[in-house]
């Protein structure tokens, strides 16, 4: 069904991506939509992959993305979006973060981690957006900052208006002060910027 | 955890299955609820612990947590219960007795499978328990249903005086949906009846309890025919319809739009009148339910032609995107394209890893250092010892199963096992779940087993919920905290076989193994340090590695830390013309919490206290921004 939107978050354990997609469906709520959101992270907090699946429209009924079928893939490991690149539709768009982690099975020599992930990706045929979130976060002076350049990242690819995404982000601070809203304000317009500015260079 | 002001009625919320539930335990005036936690189903006793005016508790097992409401509801109060599927199995035994005497105030049995195991040892369908055991099955396909069942499973409970199984899965657990809530109703109680003839089950009264449960199917199913949550929906394309049940309902929904759909949500016992009717609206019926065919089985002994597990997989979720080649090639359709062409891509897994500083680590990193060991282990964090590094754990069943499996394994051990040693390792909460009887097995009956009991103070993989051994109650207080040393003793084991040891001192710990490994006699080694995720654990400053003192050894990989990564490898020729290989390392400093079981086996002593040489300061007045 074309009128339900399906993005794709995925990383590995710890890095946020349940709660981005959490605050992904909150702000597809405000707009109105049914939403669900499902993932398996069985045992992601001990470093296991982790795909997290949003589905919104006027109704959804299976919360399972069907591989070929995600607008967007908003990956917060450059890997992880190899991994999952088959989930996208033809003409979808994966929006990474450059950032690389590399588990022990690769440092015990067992496995190898690809050498340009990113590369891989495109060479398979799926339009990428590349950036360095992680660099961006400690450039404004706190790597937890990440999560919110992600947010801010795929900002301008959701059918509906950036400022709904970046309200749900930034209610997410409001307890915690005024100066930790106005950083995150700043991660997620930096998120935004840098998607935009590489897709200008792509074009 | 601490209570917190429920949101208002009318409130249209983002939930999980688990969340759904538990707001509707609230709201159903429920008085006790009890769990062990277990994925997917821990949340539902966590939430509910958070809401005011319910008795929650953490139970050291799903047994005990499925007495501790049974007693409620024989008392006349509303009472919940929840576990994942292998508790079921636990608490089977309470439960195949229990249909027989009935509840008096409401009993709901939440049974979380974990279909397409996300986090377990096996996947079993749950719903055999409603035939095993004659109770009604109710099976929600999303987090508005599991709401609305929990309270339509109450009243059904109550008016038939019988205990509801509410059959859950990993794809309802955990999918969060918009839930609209509605208001807390309280429920009182009339108090406990003596009635001995109902509540004390021996063979004479048993006896006649039984023909009142074959009497109670037939009314349940009765129901069943008439219940609004076994609705029929009509559809154009009538090539084939389906009978659906649980999350595959949606499944079905966002595969077929266009297909006649029989949706049942009390699905045991099955209305079997309003299936036959169901049937002569589509050419063909397929029934989907995961996992197993038991309502399918039950169709085709009524008579009824239908399709199921010939077509569909035994195993694992009914997606859209199992579905619709299945039912494509039924109908002798090309099978869609996206099926064949969308695989993921083969790169490198990421398997679950021990946590930074984890005391596990310290264990497995000895036991792979000692030679002619048979490991029987358990479930929990350190069922991961099986993994890499450190290969050192050999078999994983059941919940405190290592102990007799230890014991089987010294009594059985053959003429090649001769000189083995048996190691049993299992957890603090384990232990305390199903071990303790088994350790018991093993002093009565002269195991020669050393066992070594990881008292991490928490349930770990599920979150790190407290336990009888912490001093921590559900929401955090003060409770009664077992003493590992005194229990074991008291369970037979000699005081001079029983030690205390800091997984963090790998020469104690490797000598106290190697010790009484070769004593042939039970010994227990506890190891006492906490789980790193929970409030007990307190870092340590951080360490580094010199890069130019270190020799590419690569001992410290060994230990298993996930914050040591290689930087580059390389090759060494020996005096003794054996080529090795190298791997030079760094710590990644900004998550190491300084326990410091890196250092030890480190040859060079590269590993050093941690310099900041431009320290990233956290988000506080002053930084820079």
């Amino acid at each position: 069904m074309s009128d339900v939107t399906n993005i794709l978050v995925v990383g590995i354990g710890g890095q946020g991506v349940m709660t981005a997609t959490e605050i992904l469906a909150e702000a597809s709520i405000a707009m109105g939509h049914d939403a669900k959101k499902t993932e398996v992270a069985g045992m992601a907090q001990r470093g296991g992959v982790v795909s997290s699946h949003l589905r919104f429209g006027p109704r959804v009924l299976s919360p399972q993305i069907t591989p070929g079928t995600a607008d967007v893939l908003l990956g917060f490991e450059a890997a992880e979006g190899l991994r999952w690149r088959h989930m996208l539709r033809a003409d979808g768009i994966a929006l990474m973060n450059t950032a690389r982690l590399v588990p022990p099975v690769v440092e015990l020599g067992l496995f190898d981690y690809p050498a340009d992930p990113i590369a891989d990706m495109k060479a398979a045929g799926t339009r990428v957006v590349a950036f360095d979130a992680t660099s961006i976060a400690l450039e404004l002076g706190d790597i937890r900052l990440g999560n919110t350049v992600m947010l801010g990242a795929i900002a301008d690819h959701l059918p509906f208006s950036a400022e709904v995404l970046r309200d749900c982000v930034l209610a997410r601070f409001r307890r915690k002060g005024e100066k930790l809203v106005e950083l995150n304000r700043r991660a997620f317009e930096a998120g935004r910027a840098a998607v935009g500015a590489a897709e200008a260079a792509l074009a | 955890m601490a209570a917190v002001m429920p949101v208002p009625a009318a409130s249209r919320v983002l939930m999980s299955g688990n969340e759904a539930v538990a707001r509707a335990v609230w709201e159903a005036g429920v008085k006790v609820a009890a769990a062990y936690p277990g994925t997917p189903a821990t949340e539902m006793l966590e939430v509910v612990s958070t809401y005011p005016d319910v008795y929650a508790e953490w139970s050291v097992n799903e047994k005990v947590s499925l007495e501790v409401a049974i007693g409620a509801a024989y008392a006349g109060s509303r009472a919940f219960c929840c576990m994942k599927h292998v508790g079921l199995n636990v608490a089977s035994d309470a439960l195949m007795t229990l249909t027989l005497t009935g509840v008096v105030g409401g009993l709901v049995i939440a049974v979380a499978d974990d279909v397409g195991l996300s986090s377990s040892q096996n996947e079993q369908d749950s719903r055999y328990w409603g035939r095993f055991a004659h109770l009604p099955v109710f099976e929600p396909a999303d987090s508005q249903e599991a709401y609305a069942m929990t309270l339509a499973a109450y009243e059904l409970s109550e008016k038939f005086q019988v205990p509801v199984i509410l059959r859950l899965t990993t794809r309802i657990c955990h999918v969060k949906a918009l839930v609209t809530v509605g208001e807390r109703t309280p429920h009182t109680g009339a108090g406990f009846a003596k009635n001995p003839a109902r509540f004390v089950m021996v063979p004479g009264n048993a006896g006649k309890r039984i023909p009142l449960m074959f009497q109670r199917d037939g009314e349940l199913r009765a129901v069943a025919e008439s219940s609004a949550l076994n609705f029929v929906e009509a559809g154009g394309d009538r090539r084939v319809g389906f009978v659906v049940s649980g999350p595959a309902y949606m499944h079905v929904k966002e595969a077929f739009p266009d297909a006649p759909v029989l949706k049942l949500g009390f699905s045991h016992p099955a209305p079997f009148a309003k299936c036959r009717e169901f049937a002569g609206q589509a050419d063909q019926v397929v029934v989907v339910e995961e996992v197993e065919p038991l309502l399918e089985t039950e169709l085709k002994a009524q008579g009824l032609a239908v399709i199921g597990k010939d077509i569909l997989p035994l195993q694992g979720e009914l997606s859209p995107a199992v579905l619709k080649p299945a039912i494509a090639r039924l109908l002798g359709e090309s099978v869609p394209e996206s099926a064949s062409t969308a695989a993921p891509a083969p790169i490198f897994p990421r398997p679950p890893t021990m946590c930074v500083a984890c005391p596990h680590l310290g264990v497995y990193y000895t036991l792979s250092q000692v030679r002619n060991l048979n490991i029987s282990g358990d479930i929990g964090c350190y069922t991961l010892g099986a993994g890499h590094p450190w290969n050192a754990l050999d078999t994983c069943v059941s919940m405190g199963a290592s102990m007799g499996v230890a014991l089987g394994m010294d009594k059985g051990r053959g003429e090649a096992d001769r000189d083995k040693r048996v190691v049993a390792v299992i957890g603090d909460s384990t232990f305390l779940h199903m071990g303790m009887q088994g350790l018991v097995d093993m002093v009565y009956n002269r195991g020669n087993v050393t066992v070594l009991l990881l008292d991490n103070r928490a349930v770990g993989m599920t979150g790190g919920q407290n336990n009888p051994g912490n001093g921590r109650d559900i929401h955090g207080g003060e409770a009664p905290r077992i003493d590992f040393v005194a229990l074991v003793k008291a369970l037979g084991v000699k005081e001079e076989r029983v030690h205390k040891v800091d997984p963090y001192q790998l020469p104690v710990l490797f000598k106290t193994i190697r010790d009484e490994v070769k004593v042939p006699e039970v010994s227990v080694i506890i190891t006492d340090q906490p789980c790193v995720l929970t409030q007990d654990y307190h870092r340590q400053p951080a360490y580094a590695v010199t890069e130019d003192k270190c020799t590419g050894c690569g001992n410290c990989i060994d230990v298993g830390c996930p914050a040591i990564h290689v930087t580059r490898r390389g090759k060494e020729t020996k005096a003794s013309g054996r080529e090795v290989d190298l791997a030079f390392v760094r710590i990644e400093s900004s998550v190491c919490t300084g326990c410091g079981l890196c250092l030890q086996p480190c040859a060079p002593k590269a590993i050093e206290p941690w310099v900041q040489a431009s320290p990233l300061r956290l988000v506080k007045e002053g930084a820079p921004a």
